[in-house]
């Protein structure tokens, strides 16, 4: 039902206290959500259109305002901070890529580590680490413009992008959302696979329950602005926390049966 | 006195063009864009040198500026004043000719853009004083000189020197057949007869007091129809017996060629309109020598020499200076023999030898017209598209800047012209300015458009990623806005080309001199010989833009 206490006991790298997102007309896109993430876990925030997930996630970064509640990141409420200072340490992924088309995958790669400054040669190096981390071999890639790559290898590079400046935290928005089933799966093994090496802390929002089980360390279920269960997955299966919540794990069983 | 010819404004439509501010533009094209610009501002400075008393103290050769409306005599009579000035003094003469109509010519003088015109009395009297006409003695050809020059003296410091001898007054004529079936002869006669009858009258006379408002009332006129129609249509419509009544001129020599009856102004109506030169006095305390010599005018010229004048020119397609200069000889005022044969009689002449023949003319005029769109692109790119980007940083305000500016599209061409002229005179500046004006909307709506729409999704990731949102304009805004923006920039460029043509009118030159001079004319010809390269070089512009855009173009874009 509520937020699970955090399982490494530590301070949470992210969290939320009572987080409200309410618009000018009355809506309600969060209504009070608490969350901690605690540095090095994966939670996945699953829900329908309109449940508040991409809010929720877009408050780390400050690209939604909370108009209630504290965020904090690595303990430090995000309102203190100055929000392009704050972004530039956080890693972001979109559903659609949103890389630059008229960058190279170098360039776009090397996005952060130029906006923070770094030397040419630092960034460049940074850059090929991180597109081979991906599974891009930058000498084949790098010179490349985004409208040349497929689907896959566009999200490929957002992740390479969000993770060139090595950045405790990376958000991703529905990251493969826009991919078919095939490379969906072959992106998430990987994802997985990076998850459990570079250890980073990492909030993932999707509308895909499968998804949200493979990779989340805890699911966190968003319906109406409002958390109804955050847990492990195997837990949640075993123990959902309320009607909501199992009717979309009978969905997914169902579809698997089928 | 004459009519005006309103110039239809058209002006394209269309959307889109532009460079991009966030990349160097290309260093030759900056240098062509530069070059052009300079090469316009000595034109656009001359107005207000020439009027400064002072230049021939400073033991340079004083210039002047001479004025002329958009009809044959006056321009004809400017260039007899020029040519004159130029043979008896040591002043420099630039001439301006065929600015459009009264209000355009006296302005241009009262503002000092130029020196001198000749004027009409009677136009003085009625058109600029706004008197009513004064049938009877009052209302005589001395009485109607002393009274404009007393007013325009105590109002304005204008001189009207010594009239050149004839009257060019407003008179109504019928063909002749119609006056012998219909009994016409007199202006009462055909108030009378009216009530059928189809007129054709200028355009300046259809608003004048002193034309047919006035008319009509002394007379009780009521026509079925009044077609307001340009000079040399109506001769033609007479002809072709679509127009049964005209008002025509004294002097003009179509008279002699067509077959109209000149009806009596048996109530007087008309005022006087004794033809004489109209300068500034600043003018005349600087160069007291002008009115010396074009005193060497006054009373020289009879209506029967005008006709025959106006004739050559309308008629045998000869041009002013020559004309003029044959005129001054004539008079034995200028060395010289005195008919230099009619050089361009011109019949079955092709359009390819005519324009070859011109060619001279038509670079000077391309030139210029190139000069002028280019000068006010140029203007134009620089204020919108930093403008267009600041509205995308306050976009509160975007809409409501973008429909004011949007509002300058509203004005026709050519009144925006005309409100231009007591700002800043006449000439190219004032036509660079209304262009530049006129430029700024498609710029403008495809510059804020094309950033503000740009790639959504790559603009929030950057700006996700801690990118600030002025660089986001710069880097990736801008960039991927540039082939809308091209595509205003394009859409100004031809729209400028095309109300470029309109700048004659104000005397700023271009290809729309012949057009102007050959609608006055009915000159097909002359019309195409502008017509032609206008649209030629508007094409022109448009693949180069076009081109210029391809280099433009971000890599990686579609």
């Amino acid at each position: 039902m509520m937020t699970e206490p955090n399982p490494a006991g530590a301070e949470p790298m992210l969290e939320a206290r009572a987080a409200a997102v309410v618009y000018a007309g009355g809506v309600r896109a969060l209504d009070g959500v608490d969350l901690a993430v605690a540095a090095g876990e994966t939670v996945a925030l699953v829900g329908e259109s309109g449940s508040g997930k991409s809010t929720l996630l877009r408050l780390f970064n400050r690209t939604a305002e909370a108009t209630a509640g504290e965020v904090l990141v690595g303990g430090e409420p995000v309102a203190d901070r100055d929000p392009v200072a704050l972004r530039r340490g956080i890693g972001y992924v979109p559903q659609e890529g949103g890389l630059i088309p008229h960058w190279t995958v170098r360039r776009n790669v090397e996005l952060v580590p130029r906006l923070s400054g770094w030397e040419r040669g630092r960034r460049r190096e940074r850059a090929g680490e991180a597109l081979a981390l991906v599974g891009l071999d930058p000498a084949t890639f790098g010179d490349r413009h985004p409208r040349s790559l497929s689907g896959g290898q566009r999200q490929r590079v957002a992740i390479a992008r969000a993770l060139a400046a090595d950045p405790p935290v990376v958000l991703l928005d529905e990251p493969f959302g826009a991919l078919d089933a095939l490379t969906r799966l072959a992106l998430q093994d990987e994802f997985l696979a990076l998850e459990r090496r570079l250890g980073k802390t990492m909030l993932l929002v999707t509308h895909d329950l499968d998804e949200a089980f493979r990779l989340g360390d805890r699911v966190a279920v968003l319906k109406d602005g409002r958390i109804r269960q955050a847990a492990p997955p195997a837990e949640l299966a075993a123990r959902p926390a309320d009607d909501y919540v199992r009717s979309l794990l009978e969905l997914r069983r169902a579809r698997e049966a089928g | 006195m004459q009519a005006r010819t309103a110039g239809a404004a058209g002006r394209g439509l269309g959307d889109a063009g532009a460079r991009s501010g966030g990349r160097p533009l290309d260093r030759p094209l900056l240098a062509v864009a530069v070059a052009l610009a300079l090469a316009l501002l000595p034109l656009g400075s001359t107005p207000a040198d020439a009027a400064e008393p002072d230049a021939a103290a400073r033991g340079q050769a004083a210039r002047i500026v001479v004025g002329s409306k958009n009809f044959e005599e006056s321009r004809l009579l400017a260039e007899m004043f020029a040519q004159l000035l130029e043979a008896r003094t040591g002043l420099e003469v630039e001439r301006r000719l065929g600015l459009a109509g009264t209000q355009v010519c006296f302005e241009a003088l009262r503002g000092g853009a130029i020196d001198l015109y000749p004027e009409y009395t009677g136009t003085g009297l009625a058109s600029i004083l706004g008197a009513e006409p004064q049938p009877g003695p009052e209302g005589d050809a001395a009485a109607t000189l002393a009274r404009v020059r007393r007013e325009f003296l105590a109002r304005w410091d204008l001189h009207w020197l010594a009239p050149l001898g004839f009257e060019n007054a407003y008179e109504i004529a019928v063909p002749r057949r119609l006056a012998e079936a219909r009994g016409l002869a007199t202006i009462s006669d055909l108030a009378r007869a009216a009530g059928d009858l189809r007129a054709a009258f200028g355009y300046e006379f259809v608003e004048r007091p002193d034309g047919l408002p006035g008319l009509a009332e002394t007379y009780g006129l009521s026509f079925a129809s009044v077609q307001p129609m340009q000079q040399a249509l109506k001769y033609r419509a007479a002809a072709a017996g679509d127009a049964d009544v005209l008002d025509v001129y004294t002097t003009d020599g179509r008279l002699a060629t067509h077959d109209l009856v000149v009806l009596a102004d048996d109530r007087g109506f008309f005022p006087p309109y004794e033809a004489a030169p109209l300068v500034r006095g600043a003018t005349l305390d600087a160069q007291p020598e002008i009115a010396a010599a074009l005193s060497l005018l006054a009373g020289a010229l009879d209506a029967e020499t005008m006709r025959g004048l106006n004739h050559r020119l309308q008629e045998g397609r000869e041009e002013e200076p020559a004309v003029a200069r044959d005129a001054l000889a004539a008079l034995g005022l200028l060395a010289g023999d005195a008919h230099s044969a009619a050089p361009f009689a011109a019949t079955g002449e092709g359009f390819g030898s005519y324009l070859w023949r011109r060619r001279a003319q038509l670079a000077a005029r391309t030139a210029e017209h190139l000069a002028l769109s280019a000068g006010a692109l140029l203007l134009g790119v620089l204020v919108a598209v930093p403008l267009g980007l600041a509205l995308e940083r306050r976009r509160a305000a975007a809409e409501t800047v973008i429909r004011a500016v949007a509002l300058t599209q509203t004005v026709p061409s050519l009144a925006l012209l005309a409100f231009m002229i007591p700002l800043l005179g006449v000439g190219p500046l004032p036509a660079l300015v209304a262009l530049w004006i006129y430029s700024l909307f498609p710029i403008l709506r495809n510059t804020y458009t094309g950033v503000r729409d740009a790639d959504p999704e790559a603009v929030a990731a950057a700006l996700a990623l801690g990118m600030t949102a002025r660089r986001a304009l710069a880097e990736i805004r801008l960039p991927l806005a540039t082939p809308v923006i091209m595509a205003g920039v394009r859409t100004a460029a031809v729209m400028t080309v095309g109300t470029a043509t309109l700048a004659a009118f104000i005397g700023a030159g271009g290809l729309g001199e012949p057009i102007v001079t050959g609608l006055q004319l009915a000159d097909t010809r002359m019309i195409l010989s502008g017509a032609v390269p206008a649209a030629l070089l508007a094409l022109l512009v448009d693949a180069t833009l076009a081109l210029l855009e391809r280099r433009l173009r971000p890599p990686g874009i579609d």
